[in-house]
């Protein structure tokens, strides 16, 4: 029998993902692996299209299967591949296992039950406590968030509730049962800015607090640099660096990823020039990738770079790698 | 330097599907329309079935003329289907196929230009209130809700008893039509023009929302133009469609007036007024209200299916070919 | 000597919008302050950056600024034109001058219309050209500006992205010509690596062209980057204005200080060991603001002075204006 010395919470292998449109089949996530430990907080971070939701959502089984398709590729979740799973196999995983929040916290709650009801409603189902035991784990999830009077806003409704609340009530939601994994797609993305350093400060506490594992997919880099112990960077359905997050502010190897950091503003210095851009678009996910999806728009592109995708491969023996031919810093090949 | 989007030589597969590198030519929102449509079967059908009818209607009077279906002969009449008659003779002996194309003529007239009445004053009613909204909506839409209020088959008979008869003949195309013709269509387009008020409002309060009507104001454009060139092109969908079953629906209400022995006076032949004269003879001589009666049908069906075909075709949530 | 006037002068600028019921005779029982007496200028040239969160009234600023909204009370002057008082040929003229950019790349073009017709509508409103050929020549030259192939004005909005229609509303906005351009939050929808292309081709713009912006926005890091001096707006009211660095560098007011430490950083050391301050609460109704300073209830600072008396508008540095009787 296999230890699992090196079994990670999550780890996903060479995941691909497709859908078919009547323009043809978008490419979505183009065999992608990463993994997550327990514990710890994973950033995933990419422009629009890019895949980072529908990577997410296609380990969980969320993705519609027609038009989606999960093309190939492994979710080991302790072990079990969550792909292979049934739907009721996945029912159980979802919410107690592995939770899940969005971007609109208004879309994600049903307007007409209360949130006491909508809460305990998963405790109910998952844990199988009775009503007065799901009520107390409530009120105690709802002050865990920093609900403040939560018995009363048991009773109340979505609508009651302030944008950053209702994001703290999802976040209750997803607690109630205690799952080992976060996933959180854009939480903070359309609130306000001082709401979003509450719920970053909030999430940071209870995942210390419970030693749960996130991973926080956003487009913000500011967000990830306060919040992520590893990040993914994608582009076009593909990772093209990952690192832990000291090291990928630091010292960017990929150029998409340099790119990205040089078109960012500073709040916190002075404006020294101006902001660089990347030339171009990303490019349409309606082709089969062939060569590197950045070639187009990189400024160290080489003929190979046209020709072959680069796998991703460490740079260095920390953790670091890219998918990349080309070293920046001396403009070699690999 | 400015940003560009430079061609290089691509030697790579990854198509930049910017509009720089489209051969396409430029694809407008009708056409778009127009290829989703031809997907919905149903509405082909009834696209292709409506215009044999219309080819009937118009190109039947290459073989018969008008005085042929107005001549009777009252010693040959009632007669079933023969190769002489194919649809056979009515109670005072004229030919029912061609009365079938020249009552058809009238009957698509009437339903086209009952609609044409409703739509332009749906339009005006519902833009207006929409748009202005305020002192003017509320005027306006008291007045909409009034007319909706008012029982349709009694503003029928009311308007038709009064105007039945005071309206001359009229002489278009060289053609004569009688002046109930005209009553007709303006009692059917005074009738059901509330409904489609009711939709263009709708579409104006909201659109009138959206930030290019913003871009718009702040640019100085007067508000005729902010309506008619800006908002009331994104408005077509709804009325294209009320408008195509509007077609329907005033070809029926025709039916229904005819059977009410108000509707265009004989010698002048439509279908609803065929089925008027079917009355006595339903079981002694069928052929007089099946002809008429299944053109009435297919009109209406293949009207329905290209309505359906055009709502979905025109739904701005599906916004891919 | 002469003083040269500022292009932009706001002097107690309202708009409240009625909350009213009722069905047949609607009666007002409320109002909506959205935004509740604000006064700034702008220069030449410059651009100045309007910032608050959801809610501060911002964007309403800048529409009833250019007169979209009727203003409740106030004055704006617009290069010597009083906006609330113009009529016909002065408020085109107006309107020639002063233009707007907005935020929803998507929803600010008619999707009915070519790309031609949406540039070349002000040349049109306002009778720029004589013939329809100069005006396409116009329009091909305008398009070159913001880095659009001209070959494309047959194409209607939705052929493009994002970014590219966004440059679409940019090429309007410039087509008569204007003195000054309010930008409404105009980069907020687009993608990280887009937003950088679009503020380049602003300021580019600005220095070909001489421009003058009002640059609206949440994005405290790109209004640093590209605004001389910075507004903060908070539940319809101006709490600080300042020079950039000055602003952003010596923040007074306890609201803007609280706003500019909750800004991510990328830089994860940084970013960490930046000492938050979480404002308690959430941003009350703009229908029934706070008494006395708006910001109290959430203030760290705050006092039954606070509560009690509006504090003043002043002057606490040279170019630096709080509202705050902490600062």
């Amino acid at each position: 029998m296999e230890t699992a010395s090196m079994e990670y919470l999550l780890e996903v292998k060479n995941l691909r993902t497709l859908f078919h449109t009547p323009e043809g089949t978008v490419f979505a996530v183009n065999g992608i692996s990463f993994h997550v430990d327990e514990g710890e907080t994973l950033a995933i971070v990419g422009e629009s299209g890019c895949g980072k939701s529908v990577s997410m959502l296609s380990i969980l089984q969320l993705i519609p299967v027609p038009p989606g398709e999960i093309a190939g590729g492994s979710a080991l979740y302790r072990g079990r591949d969550l792909l292979k799973n049934s739907e009721r196999e996945m029912e159980e995983i979802r919410g107690q296992e592995i939770a899940m929040i969005f971007q609109d916290p208004m879309t994600s709650l049903n307007p007409v039950l209360t949130i006491g009801r909508q809460i305990t409603e998963t405790l109910l189902t998952h844990k199988k406590m009775d009503q007065r035991a799901a009520q107390k784990r409530a009120v105690e999830l709802l002050d865990m968030v920093g609900i403040s009077d939560p018995a009363q806003r048991l009773s109340d409704y979505p609508h009651q509730f302030s944008g950053g609340m209702r994001q703290r009530v999802m976040i209750a939601m997803a607690l109630a049962c205690g799952p080992s994994l976060l996933i959180a797609d854009e939480p903070t993305t359309a609130l306000d800015v001082t709401i979003q350093a509450q719920i970053v400060e909030l999430v940071t506490r209870i995942r210390n607090q419970v030693h749960m594992a996130v991973i926080w997919i956003t487009h913000d880099l500011g967000v990830v640099a306060g919040i992520a112990d590893r990040v993914l960077v994608m582009y076009a359905g593909y990772i093209v660096e990952t690192a832990k997050v000291t090291d990928l502010y630091e010292n960017p190897c990929h150029p998409y990823t340099i790119a990205l950091l040089q078109a960012l503003p500073r709040v916190d210095r002075r404006r020294d020039r101006r902001l660089k851009s990347i030339p171009g678009a990303p490019p349409s996910l309606l082709m089969e990738p062939l060569g590197c999806p950045f070639a187009n728009r990189c400024e160290h592109v080489i003929e190979h770079c046209r020709e072959s995708n680069p796998p991703l491969l460490p740079v260095d023996k920390k953790n670091h790698s890219i998918a990349c031919w080309v070293n920046v810093r001396t403009g070699k090949p690999r | 330097m400015i940003d560009e989007q430079k061609s290089k030589p691509e030697k790579s597969r990854i198509a930049i599907l910017t509009p720089d590198d489209l051969e396409t030519p430029p694809l407008s929102l009708t056409q778009l329309a127009w290829r989703r449509f031809q997907r919905h079967k149903p509405a082909m059908i009834g696209l292709v079935v409506l215009a044999l009818l219309v080819m009937y209607a118009l190109g039947g009077s290459i073989f018969y003329s008008e005085k042929f279906a107005n001549f009777n002969d009252t010693s040959r009449r009632l007669l079933a289907p023969t190769s002489e008659h194919p649809f056979g003779t009515d109670s005072i002996g004229r030919d029912v196929l061609a009365r079938t194309i020249y009552g058809g003529q009238i009957s698509l007239l009437i339903g086209l230009t009952a609609v044409i009445v409703e739509t332009v004053l749906g339009i005006l009613v519902g833009a207006l209130a929409g748009y202005y909204g305020g002192f003017v909506d509320s005027i306006l839409m008291r007045i909409t809700e009034a007319m909706l209020n008012i029982p349709e088959i009694f503003l029928l008979i009311v308007m038709a008893k009064y105007f039945g008869g005071k309206i001359p003949e009229l002489d278009i195309f060289g053609r004569t039509f009688s002046g109930s013709v005209v009553v007709i269509v303006l009692i059917i387009g005074l009738t059901s023009w509330m409904y489609l008020a009711r939709i263009v409002r709708a579409q104006f309060l909201s659109l009138k929302e959206n930030e290019f009507v913003l871009a718009a104001r702040a640019t100085g454009t007067p508000n005729i133009e902010i309506i008619f060139r800006h908002i009331l092109p994104n408005s077509v969908a709804p009325i294209v469609v009320s408008a195509t079953l509007g077609v329907a629906n005033a070809i029926l209400s025709e039916a229904y007036i005819s059977f009410l022995g108000l509707g265009v006076q004989p010698p002048t032949a439509t279908w609803g007024n065929m089925l008027d004269g079917a009355n006595n003879y339903l079981e002694s001589a069928p052929w007089l209200w099946f002809f008429p009666g299944l053109l009435i049908l297919l009109t209406v069906l293949s009207i329905n299916f290209l309505g359906d075909g055009l709502r979905d075709a025109l739904d701005p949530r599906s916004r891919t070919v | 000597m002469t003083v040269t006037q500022p292009l932009v002068q706001v002097e107690n600028l309202t708009k409240h919008f009625p909350v009213t019921r009722g069905i047949v005779f609607q009666r007002k029982v409320g109002a909506v302050r959205a935004v509740d007496g604000i006064s700034f200028s702008i220069e030449r040239g410059e651009t100045l950056g309007l910032v608050g969160e959801s809610g501060c009234g911002k964007t309403t600023a800048g529409r009833t600024l250019l007169g979209l909204y009727p203003a409740s009370s106030g004055k704006v002057t617009i290069d010597g034109h009083d906006v609330r008082t113009a009529r016909g040929s002065e408020m085109l003229e107006i309107r020639r001058d002063a233009q707007m950019i907005f935020q929803d790349p998507y929803a600010s073009l008619n999707p009915r219309w070519t790309v031609h017709s949406i540039v070349s509508e002000p040349l049109r409103v306002h009778h720029l050209f004589k013939t329809e050929s100069e005006r396409v020549d116009r329009v091909q030259e305008l398009m070159g500006l913001v880095g659009l192939s001209g070959r494309l004005i047959n194409r209607f909005p939705h052929e493009f992205s994002g970014g590219q229609r966004q440059r679409i509303g940019v090429a309007r906005a410039l087509a008569s010509n204007p003195k000054f351009i309010v930008c409404d939050e105009p980069i907020s929808a687009l993608d990280v690596s887009i937003q950088a292309q679009v503020v380049n081709l602003l300021e580019d713009l600005q220095d070909r062209l001489g421009l003058t912006y009002l640059f609206i926005a949440h994005d405290l890091s790109m209004v640093r980057h590209i605004c001389d001096r910075v507004a903060v707006m908070y539940l319809g009211v101006i709490v600080e204005l300042a020079e950039r660095n000055e602003l952003y560098e010596h923040p007074l007011h306890p609201y803007t200080k609280a706003l500019l430490s909750s800004v991510p950083i990328p830089d994860p050391k940084k970013d960490r060991a930046r000492r938050r301050i979480i404002l308690a609460g959430d941003v009350p109704s703009p229908i029934n603001p706070p008494s006395g300073c708006r910001f109290h209830p959430r203030c760290p600072l705050a006092d039954l002075t606070c509560s009690r008396d509006i504090p003043l508008w002043r002057l606490t540095a040279p170019g630096h204006w709080v509202a705050c009787h902490k600062a």
